[in-house]
């Protein structure tokens, strides 16, 4: 090979080289700061992906003991149920408030029963409802003496 | 507060999440792999004018070898550091290279390169493994104290009769059958995890309780004494084995960690001065050392004595600047070219820009894992990282700083470049273990969710918390 050559081939190796540092450079300036995402964002928990909510989602409401007993529902987002005609669920209870509870979607797709300072109170599971509480398929929510169940 | 770090906060805030990077990490690792092989490449062209014929086996193996580990980082640790395994490629590709380049001066020529490429695969495989068994990195905190007692016995190793043998007056190596390994490499580890869960555990009390002498605070015996017997019992053993690179690494990585763990800057004063005061006493006393300070300083009194370090100190000026190019220099000439002296033969070679490159190349590993250290939020994970990343800026320090005759010459190996399998197996796993705190530090996380308690729920003003637990 001539020297030429050589010569070339050497300053192309040395100039490779701090190319290569120059790259990582910029690598470590970008890396400097993240990126900003709104804190429920899923993304945050990418351990734990939820696909098996999709398939199981409850669709209705039903009323499973009580005076409006088979009583269904559709689900939506930010149904009423309470004594009050214009409640999304009129029940007849008399334990129950006018504006008793409403349900509410969450991001993810479940859905959570928010008690709306009633007087008698929400329980799921026979557990008294203080803050919104996410409630499935599996889940007794109790108004007064009726009863109520997620289904399919 | 509308913004906070590290991806935790309250919800209806903005968290920062870093990014994945990992397309931006196999780029990386593609210039890595091609340096390597561009050097390998220069040295068949620069010696023969033709490429080697084996070039497709070659370029296949180490591309597939640095796949491999770009892969296992992708399926475990997607939010690790992007630049760590790049640069790590980059030193380790030029290491092969040059001992390659080395093996082929004498006649007929040696296969050192094959042996080191099998012991990088080993690395290799230990890597991937560490990433698989190693989920939580606070795992490694559990037992400092078991820890202390693997490191020593990895450390007294050596001494066992029929196993250890002395090579260069330094009793540090162990042979099982054809294999020889240096158990010192293994300990710095298991030593520097021992140091870390100690520390966390008692940094508070290091630095708070206690009487102050002279206007510092100084720890109670009964805080600091576990850990300075500890640390006393390596040393011990690594003076006795004559191998004093090793017991002043140890030393330094001692008194930083020490001091990272109490933040009292009254320990690197403290550790400059027992330092200074410990190399006079070896100087003064061991016949060793004297010889060691006097080819650094007067390298021509003696040049029987002092052949290696005059011979790699003409190999640097014959270098110059842009060095001989690959293959065109005379590495041989120096004893050891290949292990201690292999940055010799790189600035003989590529001169003292290439010098220089891989010089930043070692500073960039060590700034990363600094980064880690500073990103992550738990302590023991901060200490860890540190202590790691420290232990290795001190070795690459003083051993290319003994090469180029900054400091007197101390028999420790150049991390990844060295011709030796164990340090190239444990400076692999080392970075195994900065990328699982990396990954650990730097993934996106909820916002905390309030302790499990079942039908009563902590956080009333929230939606996003409010979950009763089944």
């Amino acid at each position: 090979m001539s020297s030429v050559l050589v010569t070339a081939l050497r300053v192309a190796f040395l100039a490779l080289l701090w190319l290569f540092i120059l790259l990582a450079a910029n690598v470590v300036r970008t890396d400097m700061f993240g990126r900003t995402v709104a804190a429920g964002s899923p993304e945050l928990a990418p351990a734990k992906p939820a696909p098996k909510q999709r398939r199981r989602a409850p669709t209705r409401l039903v009323v499973t003991e009580g005076a409006a007993e088979g009583t269904e529902v559709a689900l939506v987002d930010g149904l009423i149920i309470g004594r009050a005609r214009d409640a999304t669920l009129p029940i007849d209870d008399d334990y129950s408030s006018t504006h008793h509870a409403r349900l509410i979607e969450t991001a993810s797709g479940g859905w959570q029963i928010e008690d709306l300072t009633s007087t008698n109170g929400t329980y799921v599971n026979e557990v008294r409802v203080i803050a919104p509480t996410t409630v499935t398929l599996k889940d007794d929510i109790r108004i007064g003496r009726t009863h109520l169940r997620l289904e399919k | 507060m509308t913004a906070s770090r590290a991806g935790v906060g309250a919800p209806g805030d903005t968290v920062v999440v870093y990014r994945k990077r990992r397309n931006v990490e196999l780029l990386m690792d593609l210039v890595a792999v091609s340096i390597g092989l561009g050097g390998w490449a220069l040295i068949g062209l620069d010696q023969s004018g033709t490429i080697p014929g084996d070039w497709p086996w070659v370029v296949g193996l180490w591309t597939g070898m640095a796949l491999a580990v770009h892969i296992a980082i992708r399926i475990r640790l997607p939010y690790a550091d992007p630049l760590l395994l790049p640069l790590v490629l980059t030193v380790n590709g030029i290491g092969l290279a040059m001992i390659h380049r080395i093996d082929l001066i004498p006649d007929p020529v040696s296969h050192d390169a094959t042996t080191q490429l099998v012991w990088t695969g080993l690395g290799m495989a230990l890597f991937i493994a560490t990433l698989f068994v190693l989920n939580d990195p606070r795992e490694l905190q559990r037992f400092p104290y078991l820890l202390f007692l693997a490191g020593l016995a990895l450390l007294m190793l050596p001494l066992v009769p029929g196993l250890g043998t002395t090579s260069g007056g330094s009793t540090i190596w162990i042979h099982v059958g054809p294999f020889s390994f240096q158990p010192a490499e293994a300990a710095k580890v298991v030593l520097t995890v021992a140091f870390a869960g100690y520390l966390v555990d008692h940094s508070e009390v290091l630095s708070q309780v206690g009487r102050r002498i002279l206007g510092q605070q100084l720890p109670r015996v009964r805080d600091l004494g576990p850990i300075v017997v500890m640390w006393l019992a390596s040393l011990a053993v690594l003076v006795f084995e004559n191998d004093l690179g090793m017991s002043m690494l140890f030393f330094g990585l001692f008194v930083m960690m020490l001091y990272v763990a109490t933040e009292l800057p009254v320990w690197p004063v403290l550790g400059a001065l027992l330092l200074t005061l410990g190399a006079w006493a070896s100087y003064a006393f061991t016949y060793h050392v004297k010889v060691r300070v006097d080819a650094w300083l007067h390298p021509f009194d003696n040049v029987d004595q002092n052949y290696q370090i005059i011979q790699a100190e003409y190999g640097l000026a014959w270098g110059g600047l842009t060095g001989r190019g690959w293959g065109l220099g005379r590495p041989g000439l120096t004893p050891l070219a290949k292990s201690d002296f292999i940055s010799a033969a790189i600035g003989e070679e590529l001169g003292v820009i290439g010098l220089m490159a891989v010089v930043m190349l070692y500073a960039l590993i060590v700034s990363r894992g600094l980064r880690i250290s500073l990103t992550t939020d738990d302590p023991f994970e901060k200490l860890l990282a540190s202590g790691l990343s420290f232990v290795f800026a001190l070795q690459v320090f003083a051993i290319i700083g003994g090469v180029t005759r900054l400091l007197p010459l101390t028999g420790l190996t150049t991390p990844f470049m060295s011709q030796g399998g164990s340090s190239m197996v444990i400076n692999w796993v080392i970075i195994a273990i900065l990328l699982v705190v990396s990954h650990h530090a730097r993934r996106p996380r909820r916002p905390e969710e309030p302790a499990p308690q079942r039908g009563f729920i902590a956080d009333f003003a929230s939606d996003d918390t409010a979950v009763i637990l089944p």
